[in-house]
């Protein structure tokens, strides 16, 4: 329990920092943290204790394994996060050379 | 076991306050640094290998894109003293968060214990897996054959954001202002 409430916690410090922060950078590493702390989540519930990694070894299928689907689920996620992640870190830096400033509030005016 | 994943996430909470309150853009992009790789290890101990060293990997090269991009632009953090006087904003700020809060105060009831694994669903890829697919890596067998589509669908969203990259940042054809 306690584990998923840091989680959490960590989600909203990552929402604090898209939500309150003005410089875009900033706004990205919020989003990285609270990719973090969805990735970190679906890799608890997917824990069992005393289970071990999910690669068969041999022909006796009595070993208890943790959970394959979300760790699945989570590998695709990290890899998608990379690219969104660049997607965005590349609007940023156009951003600057355009208006020489990461300030989301001198960010308004549309000049071509 | 439960000490070491409650002082690495601890350790996280604390990069993430310094990595978003850091006056300096590079050392708050070293400081998501230390998230990433500690997330690394929890990795390790809750037994995913596989996401581990996906991990590593995608957290070297994302610290290598932000610090390119910072060392390209500004490493200087905007001026910002918060405005406290607008109170709309901040109300509704609040009330996102306390709605989500309850939200994630609801959800929590219904999780499963931790350790105490109540999904059934991987119950078929963890018996069959190695003898329809051949894989010894479970997860492998998932995202490669019980779920080649969702892969699929992956590499086409990162091919959509390298040619959304290139395209973005590339010099040729434009306008010189």
């Amino acid at each position: 329990m306690i584990l998923f409430i840091l989680a959490i916690l960590l989600f909203l410090i990552g929402l604090y920092g898209v939500l309150v922060k003005r410089n875009l950078i900033k706004m990205i590493i919020g989003l990285m943290i609270m990719e973090y702390a969805v990735n970190l989540i679906f890799t608890l519930v997917g824990y069992r204790s005393g289970g071990t990694a999910p690669i068969v070894t041999d022909s006796i299928s009595s070993v208890l394994y943790v959970d394959p689907l979300p760790q699945a689920l989570v590998l695709t996620a990290i890899v998608i996060g990379l690219g969104t992640t660049a997607l965005a870190v590349s609007f940023a830096v156009r951003i600057f050379e355009k208006y020489d400033t990461f300030d989301v509030r001198k960010i308004r005016k549309l000049r071509g | 076991m439960m000490t070491t994943l409650i002082l690495l996430t601890v350790l996280m909470i604390l990069g993430a306050i310094v990595a978003l309150e850091s006056r300096d853009l590079l050392s708050g992009i070293i400081s998501l640094g230390i998230i990433g790789f500690a997330l690394t290890i929890i990795f390790l101990v809750l037994q995913a290998p596989d996401l581990a060293i996906v991990q590593i990997i995608i957290e070297t090269l994302t610290l290598v894109i932000l610090i390119a991009a910072v060392l390209k632009t500004t490493r200087k953090e905007v001026n910002d003293p918060v405005n406290k006087r607008k109170v709309l904003l901040w109300s509704a700020g609040l009330i996102g968060v306390a709605v989500f809060l309850l939200a994630a105060w609801r959800a929590l009831h219904h999780m499963p214990e931790f350790g105490h694994l109540t999904l059934r669903m991987a119950q078929a890829y963890v018996d069959q897996g190695a003898n329809l697919t051949g894989a010894g890596n479970l997860v492998a067998a998932v995202i490669l054959d019980f779920r080649g589509y969702d892969t699929l669908g992956e590499a086409t969203v990162l091919f959509t954001s390298v040619a959304g990259v290139v395209s973005v940042l590339r010099k040729v054809g434009r306008k010189h202002a």
